[in-house]
């Protein structure tokens, strides 16, 4: 088993706040893997399926929807589906309150403060690892369907900014979804080096990361193949996510104020009206103006006008936030904005004109006659750079055997001192790995225990910082205070995860070392949460893609099966309803046999035929959740609708 | 005074079982990677401590020694490989951290020396607390301006005559500075060509220097938070 573990392929995956994404290397170039709908992206949605389904593979797990089918639910069944969970993860219950007024989370009421926040979908609570895991075993599978062949090991990316807590997070995440993580990149340098690849180039680069709920700022030098980051900054609360909301919560105020109707009351309308909100900002993004035009429950029509300049008058708060961290980036890189050679923008966000004005005058750009870099698809440069950093592990290939990434750690590691103030051990900007050893001995005769408060970030005092972690020396050999000397080694690896060991030095004696992380699961937590060992068994694997397969066929089926009782259906034309029954009657057959190959093809082929019908059910859906009809009659006439899962809805939004 | 590493203790290779010398990152006989090395920063890089470090060179041996020590380069070699890779190359990015630094260099020699720097795991205050006498009078001046320049402002008021004076008082300290870094660099060429006793006196006055060093650039910090708040 250990043979075709190592022998197999290293996939790059893009774990994004609204979009996934699994590349891979073919020869010298990265390709993102697109999945069974042809689609590169999938959206991070995770829906629980309404109707428990039986499946031998799941495991009894429950089972659930990922991507775009999943976001079809959102609408319609919203306290069943969760996005957005990279805001969540390895944060503790008070960090997110913020988060919890934006976003329709829904936190378990009664988990005690310093465990995991559990987010309740339907009947189940779910750790915000648990739900990205489902995403991530999304894209091990589109990956195995494409190769025909076992993944198991991944480079997953990081926002730079991301602590230690967020990194550990989506380590257990990968681990959960029965991935080895080789290593955790930084989405910016990943980002770098998707384009750095074809280019045997000496110079200074910046990436400006928008997405979808993170921004980083990374400076980096590139000489020989080596990426050596000199800088990062940035926020991880802060994207395309902010910029919706704003647009949300203006439609939601003037529906109630001028129509006397509070949607928020209702959150599958919220979710349509988020849904409109998202089209205008991508709209406004090529037009000078867009337009919302709500039906509302009470029979009026919500209609406005959103000019560009509105637009971005409007976003100009947040896309000022941004300024701050690339000005400190360049301080601590020792640079000046005319030292920067290139520029490269990263992340759906960067599409904004106005944050494409923001990048010129940041890093005096057009004044310098240059551009800022954006030929590569900006939601897919991060996985494609996972992909060639999956390369640069695999060794696999010469063109990337020269490449080196140096990455750095965002933050400074410190130790509460006395009077509660941080002496830093390890400074942000540092290559990693990194390493520091501090002494510490005892205050009182007989002392046996010594407690060590670890902390990440900037600030003066610890309890302004992020609490990493409390150790707890124990087993210190009884003697006089001050006498004891005990070594303790911080360690922050490649991934930018903090290891430590402790010694004491007069007895020799290895020091027990209790550490009790601030917010995160224990190794047996994780261990109970891995989804499905059937995921591993490699002698199996055939029998799972032929399994999968079917589990596919099926879905379709029955949601085609039940598809003449919507009222979807009767707006399709008769050449259209042909279509349909002719690829459902090959499917159909096609299932018996053992071909999985051949079944995901005619599932394929079936989808696509039905593509009108998922787009007029998702009408139906979206108009009927913002007239408020689910609650009503119009349930019944929706319900197949509603149910109906349509396992591959293409991409609504980008 | 200075431990050199000592070389005479030969250390059998894990991998082959040939001794070699324990400084080495990698096997000379094998090639293999080797747990860390016990050595100081500067026998990282194969040098003999100094002061004064050909820069261009050290980024490049830097470069040279991470293409081969990085955990990316073992990502699927056996468990004790990967840990010597981890360890190996932490200690790499340490001492080219250290060394890259002028200031951090000659703190890091002085200490290897024994000499007490003022950091390690002290609060800021307690770092701050000494004055040097012949600064006293000046910082106490300066810490009113700094007071009143924050009065002022909190009350919302400009005081462009405080202001001036301030900036007055941290081009000087900046002044005194340059100074400071100028004779240190004097004691590092002095430092690198000296006998025992030479080395000595200039590690002592290289210790005053960097405290004075220290003091004067919280100073100039203070002062440039101060009038950018």
């Amino acid at each position: 088993m250990k043979e075709i573990m190592t022998e197999g392929r290293v996939v790059g995956i893009d774990l994004g706040t609204t979009n996934s994404l699994v590349a891979s290397m073919e020869g010298d170039t990265p390709f993102v893997i697109p999945g069974v709908d042809g689609s590169n992206l999938v959206p991070s949605v995770v829906a629980l399926d309404p109707i428990p389904v039986p499946m031998p593979a799941q495991g009894g797990r429950p089972t659930v929807t990922v991507g775009n089918s999943a976001r079809k639910a959102l609408i319609e069944s919203p306290e069943r589906v969760i996005y957005s969970v990279k805001r969540l993860m390895g944060r503790g219950l008070e960090e997110i309150q913020e988060e919890l007024e934006l976003f329709p989370f829904r936190i378990a009421a009664d988990v005690e403060a310093g465990e995991v926040p559990r987010i309740q979908l339907g009947e189940l609570r779910f750790t915000p690892p648990e739900i990205s895991a489902y995403i991530l075993r999304q894209l091990k599978r589109n990956a195995e369907r494409f190769f025909s062949a076992p993944v198991t090991q991944a480079v997953i990316t990081v926002p730079a900014y991301f602590n230690d807590a967020q990194r550990q997070a989506t380590k257990d995440a990968g681990r959960m979804a029965g991935l080895e993580v080789l290593r955790l990149v930084n989405e910016p340098t990943a980002a770098a080096l998707a384009y750095g690849l074809d280019r045997a180039k000496t110079g200074t680069i910046a990436v400006y990361d928008l997405g979808g709920g993170t921004f980083d700022i990374s400076i980096l030098n590139l000489r020989d193949g080596i990426f050596e980051v000199q800088s990062t900054n940035g926020d991880t609360h802060l994207g395309g996510d902010d910029i919706d909301n704003l647009l949300l919560a203006i439609a939601l105020n003037e529906i109630h104020a001028e129509h006397g109707v509070d949607l928020r009351l209702h959150p599958g309308a919220v979710q349509a009206v988020r849904k409109a909100a998202i089209e205008a900002k991508i709209k406004l993004s090529s037009d000078s103006a867009a337009h919302f035009n709500i039906e509302l429950p009470n029979g009026d029509s919500y209609q406005r006008e959103i000019p560009r300049a509105v637009f971005e008058m409007l976003i100009e708060p947040v896309l000022k936030r941004t300024a701050g961290p690339c000005k400190q980036a360049l301080a601590d890189a020792g640079i000046t904005p005319e030292q920067i050679d290139e520029v490269v923008l990263v992340g759906g966000s960067t599409r904004i004109p106005a944050v494409r004005q923001l990048v010129d005058e940041l890093f005096h750009l057009s004044a310098r006659g240059k551009r800022p870099h954006t030929e590569l698809n900006p939601d897919e440069v991060v996985a494609l750079g996972a992909a060639v950093q999956a390369g640069i592990l695999a060794g696999a290939s010469k063109s990337t055997d020269e490449l080196l990434l140096l990455d750095v750690t965002p933050l400074s590691l410190g130790i509460e001192a006395l009077g509660g103030t941080v002496a830093r051990i390890i400074q942000r900007n540092s290559t990693i790995p990194a390493s520091a050893t501090e002494h510490f001995t005892t205050g009182v005769d007989g002392q046996t225990n010594v407690a060590i408060h670890v902390v990440q970030g900037e600030r003066e005092l610890a309890e302004d910082c992020r609490s990493l972690a409390r150790f707890d020396l124990k087993g210190i050999p009884p003697m006089s205070a001050g006498l004891p000397r005990i070594e303790v080694k911080f360690l922050i690896d490649a991934d930018g995860i903090l290891h430590v060991t402790a010694r004491e030095q007069r007895s020799g004696q290895a020091a027990q070392i209790e550490v009790k992380p601030t917010y995160g699961l224990t190794d047996e937590q994780v261990e109970s949460m891995i989804l499905d060992s059937f995921d591993n068994a490699e002698a199996d694997f055939a029998k799972r893609l032929l399994i999968e397969a079917r589990n596919e066929a099926e879905t379709i089926l029955a949601a085609v099966e039940r598809a003449p009782e919507s009222p979807a259906w009767a707006q399709l034309n008769a050449e259209e309803r042909a279509a349909i029954t002719a690829a459902r009657d090959r499917l159909t057959q096609i299932k018996q046999g053992e071909d999985a190959a051949a079944i995901r093809e005619a599932t394929l082929a079936l989808d696509q035929t039905t593509r009108r019908f998922a787009e007029l059910m998702m009408e139906a859906a979206v108009s009927s959740a913002l007239t408020g009809k689910t609650m009503g009659a119009a349930n019944e006439e929706l319900t197949e609708a509603v149910t109906a899962p349509h396992a591959m809805a293409p991409a609504e939004f980008k | 005074m200075f431990k050199l590493v000592d070389s005479a203790v030969p250390v059998a290779c894990w991998s082959c079982s040939i001794g070699h010398n324990d400084s080495t990152l990698f096997c000379p006989h094998c090639s293999k990677i080797q747990p860390p090395p016990g050595g100081d920063y500067f026998s990282v890089f194969g040098l003999e401590p100094r002061l004064n470090l050909d820069l261009p060179a050290l980024e490049h041996e830097f470069h040279r020694l991470s293409r081969k020590l990085h955990p990316d380069r073992f990502a699927r070699a056996e468990e004790n490989e990967k840990e010597w890779s981890l360890a190996d190359t932490a200690l790499l990015n340490d001492a080219y951290r250290t060394l890259k630094d002028p200031l951090r260099r000659t703190e890091y020699l002085l200490k290897l020396l024994g000499a007490e720097i003022g950091d390690g795991l002290k609060s800021k205050a307690e770092k701050e607390a000494r004055t040097p006498i012949y600064l006293l009078e000046e910082v106490f001046d300066l810490n009113m301006q700094l007071e009143e320049m924050r009065a002022a402002r909190a009350s919302g008021e400009a005081d462009p005559v405080l202001a001036s004076a301030l900036e007055q008082a941290k081009r000087k300290f900046d002044l005194m500075l340059q100074t400071v870094d100028e004779e240190l660099r004097d004691e590092w060429s002095a430092w690198d060509a000296g006998d025992d006793a030479e080395r000595a006196t200039s590690q002592k006055t290289m210790v005053a220097l960097l405290d004075r060093r220290r003091y004067l650039s919280n100073l100039v910090r203070d002062v440039t938070e101060t009038l950018g708040a």
